[in-house]
């Protein structure tokens, strides 16, 4: 339970910074009049779906971050037996790279007001992320025929269980993504569709970063890492 | 309301209010039914969590006639009375006071209380709602289905939660995981908009340190919820891929019906670990929209502002932080390392230094205050009290070496039936008394709540305090029955009986409450807009009940904090939140 006990130290130290400028220290009782009287504490400026997000984020990644819990809790029973990561992963990832950099490249042509631009960033990003999905089901195609089950051990359950959830919260973003896409295909102002598409952005690098993550603990790259904590807390 | 004349005096100009935002219902079916303003999801939410805890409450029942008159009633077995017990436990912590308190309250009353239109996100707030009906559904489905419901008791401990041999293994439990699973995604769609609203909705003026104390509970307890219920989430998950593909992630090798079963290795501890890093901050999920709801409930009727309000934020802020680092106080006996034990037996006593503010904080706030003893206001005193009452045992059992021998005895029960059902339920019930005339616009009729209340609170007291000393005793929980065990004497029989009488007639009581909230739907006298003469937002909207929008044509501009009750020199002794501080000072000069 290290694993989420650091990250929520991490957003507890975020969010003591940004209580730390709301003056929790004020005296409500002895501060009558309009609040521009007094400095700090009004709403924020940021757009609320930005906000929204961002707070999804940090429950996104608690849920992954319980999942790596439970993930080295397990790994150190004796029964557990790494599984060969199938090379055919590290094309994926490449995949989700060009993904993430074709979002972030719609991002930057929305801030130039280039139409073109984003839908063809969103289209590839799209497309690329549909490749990735794909290229994960084959990975565990390969995997079952190669005889790795999901239920012969539990490294292999703990594979099986992490792409899963991580591709589905890729699905979930394709939602989000081809609505965006469809609006952008049917002429919508680009003014009003750049938050939609930075939103589309940082959720795609969001999800890079985590399965970055994922993939250094699936196969074995954090195992000395992780033994260092493990020594280190002991 | 003080009538104070609002032109010619400038305060500041209202924040222009983009109204595009704001989402129009077009027909009866998205007005009522498919509804994106808050007030209706509130009231659907409300709606939803009171059935299916009217269906645990009958679970209680049937369990007290069990223990009351063991052997009487042949229609219920050994199996049903474990399937009762889970039930009853799983809807009533979580399909009834998470959802009524943050569902229910968080979305009726954030919205108004911080002087926003609606919630930010309407569409997966409604989203939101219909998720969590549908997790309802499945729950209640398990009644129906081969085996029945789950009998793993609420905590679904592996192995015995997949194991044949335990109620409800062929389909109980699946849709039990199902049925979280839902509950968890749901509840994540609302608490982002409860969080967010709270942060970027406020309306001009309305900085934090001039939220009621409701909000900030609320808000806090979303936050932690937001956090903690991942851990259900990732624990459900693996349970069910532990039953559904026989994968070993929590399960054991062992025997199961003299075979060797298919799982290997899993740890049963893992979890535990996941449930209660879920369980414990459950917790203070419920209590801490009560705390923030009590201090309101108190303010208001003792008219007096809320002492120490500082330190009763970062009492809630503090206590929502240390909720996360008590977890394993619940696995004292589960064969972890030993010595966890006593970190989380310190982390434990430490988290009763803020909780214990918030206990002196009300008691100054009531002393020398102009008490008013209307029904909120004594469910407020019933909440307090219990809350202590409920506390105190914490202490105990929070404490290895007297937890060791207390743990899975009815002291427990009585405990956490004390602090985290009485407690909570007498402020959802305080805050209905409250709040009522708001949401109908007529008052809940007063003798039929007063006899509410006492039959309820006394009734509670004659219930789980007999408990503790069966504890002590020795008699177990969750057992169907008990024997001849020799060192529970006759009278802990006759004990059981008494409880399992009051039990039902405290449960019986509850129809009244139940027949006061429709009938004054009708009958009850007309309310007004601000009938408890309170300051907080949600009083001072221009309709009641509160129509589409909330606030009229312009957004409330906030002045003052929310415990401007009894203000020397003041003409009323309460000034809304959104008077100018000119208006009052007029006032007083017309005053004197």
């Amino acid at each position: 339970m290290s694993a989420i006990i650091l990250f929520l130290a991490v957003l507890a130290m975020i969010a003591g910074w940004w209580l730390s400028q709301q003056r929790l220290t004020a005296k409500p009782w002895l501060e009558e009049g309009p609040a521009g009287d007094f400095p700090g504490g009004d709403a924020m400026t940021w757009p609320a779906a930005k906000v929204g997000l961002g707070v999804f984020l940090a429950v996104a990644s608690a849920l992954f971050v319980l999942f790596i819990s439970a993930y080295s809790m397990r790994m150190s029973v004796v029964d557990w037996r790494p599984l060969p990561v199938p090379r055919l992963l590290w094309v994926n990832t490449g995949v989700l790279i060009l993904s993430s950099v074709a979002l972030q490249w719609s991002y930057v042509a929305a801030r130039r007001h280039d139409t073109e631009g984003v839908i063809i960033g969103l289209v590839a990003g799209g497309a690329s992320a549909v490749i990735f999905l794909a290229g994960q089901l084959l990975a565990w195609q390969r995997l079952g025929a190669a005889g790795y089950f999901v239920a012969s051990n539990p490294a292999n359950s703990f594979f099986y269980l992490l792409t899963a959830v991580h591709g589905l919260h890729l699905t979930g973003g394709l939602v989000a993504l081809g609505r965006t896409s469809a609006k952008m295909w049917r002429g919508a102002a680009i003014a009003e569709m750049r938050l939609s598409v930075e939103l589309c952005a940082i959720y795609w690098h969001f999800l890079l970063l985590v399965w970055l993550v994922l993939l250094g603990l699936l196969t074995g790259w954090t195992d000395d890492f992780i033994d260092i904590c493990r020594q280190l807390l002991s | 309301m003080v009538d104070i004349p609002y032109e010619g005096i400038r305060g500041i100009p209202p924040a222009e209010v983009p109204d595009v935002e704001l989402y129009h219902p077009r027909s009866w079916w998205t007005r009522y039914v498919f509804s994106q303003d808050a007030k209706v999801i509130a009231i659907q939410y409300s709606l939803t969590a009171t059935a299916i805890g009217l269906v645990a409450l009958v679970l209680s029942w049937l369990m007290r006639l069990q223990l009351g008159f063991p052997g009487t009633f042949s229609f219920i077995d050994a199996n049903q009375y474990l399937q009762f017990i889970t039930m009853h436990g799983m809807i009533m912590v979580i399909y009834l006071l998470t959802a009524l308190f943050l569902g229910g309250f968080g979305n009726y009353l954030i919205p108004l209380m911080v002087g926003a239109r609606d919630m930010v996100f309407p569409y997966v707030n409604m989203l939101s709602y219909w998720v969590y009906l549908l997790a309802v559904l499945v729950l209640a489905s398990t009644f129906f289905v081969p085996g029945g419901p789950t009998g793993a008791g609420w905590t679904l401990y592996p192995p015995q939660a997949i194991l044949s041999g335990t109620p409800g293994q062929d389909w109980g439990i699946i849709l039990m995981m199902a049925s979280l699973i839902l509950f968890i995604i749901g509840f994540t769609m609302g608490g982002l908009n409860y969080v967010v609203t709270v942060l970027q909705a406020r309306t001009r003026g309305m900085t934090l340190m001039r939220l009621p104390l409701t909000v900030w509970g609320i808000f806090t307890a979303t936050v932690m919820a937001l956090l903690a219920f991942p851990a259900l989430f990732v624990a459900s998950v693996m349970l069910l891929l532990d039953r559904l593909l026989g994968t070993s992630f929590f399960m054991p090798a062992l025997v199961e019906m003299g075979q060797l079963s298919k799982y290997g290795g899993g740890s049963p501890l893992l979890f535990q670990h996941l449930f209660w890093f879920f369980g414990h901050p459950e917790v203070y999920i419920v209590a801490l929209p009560a705390f923030g709801i009590v201090s309101d409930l108190i303010s208001t009727h003792a008219r007096k502002n809320i002492f120490g309000y500082r330190m009763m934020v970062w009492a809630i802020v503090a206590i929502g932080a240390l909720s996360f680092i008590v977890w394993a106080h619940h696995m004292y006996v589960s064969g972890m390392f030993p010595q966890f034990g006593y970190f989380f037996a310190t982390t434990t006593l430490i988290i009763a230094i803020p909780t214990a503010i918030k206990v002196y904080n009300w008691v100054l706030t009531l002393w020398r205050g102009d008490i008013h003893l209307t029904v909120p206001m004594l469910f407020a005193l019933g909440f307090i009290i219990t809350f202590v009452n409920g506390g105190l045992t914490g202490l105990f059992l929070g404490n290895v070496v007297v937890d060791v021998p207390l743990s899975d005895t009815m002291f427990v029960v009585a405990h956490f039936h004390m602090v985290m059902g009485v407690a909570p339920i007498m402020v959802v019930l305080g805050a209905i008394y409250h709040w009522y005339p708001k949401v109908t616009g007529r008052m809940l009729n007063d003798a039929m709540g007063k006899f509410h209340f006492w039959v309820t609170f006394l009734g509670a007291y004659l219930i789980f305090f007999p408990m503790h000393y069966l504890g002590l005793l020795g008699v177990p929980r969750r057992y169907f029955e008990l024997g001849d065990a020799t060192f529970i004497p006759s009278s802990a029989h006759s004990l059981n009986a008494f409880i399992s009488v009051v039990a039902l007639t405290v449960g019986f009581s509850q129809m009244v409450f139940l027949f006061n909230l429709v009938w004054s739907m009708f009958k009850g006298e007309a309310s007004g807009g601000n009938p408890w003469r309170a300051t907080t937002l949600e009083w001072q909207t221009p309709e009641t009940p509160p129509g589409h929008g909330n606030w009229g044509k312009e957004l409330p501009v906030v002045y003052r904090w929310a415990y401007d009750y009894s203000v020397p020199g003041a003409a009323e002794d309460f000034i809304p939140q959104n008077q100018p501080p000119r208006a009052t000072q007029l006032v007083q000069g017309a005053a004197s």
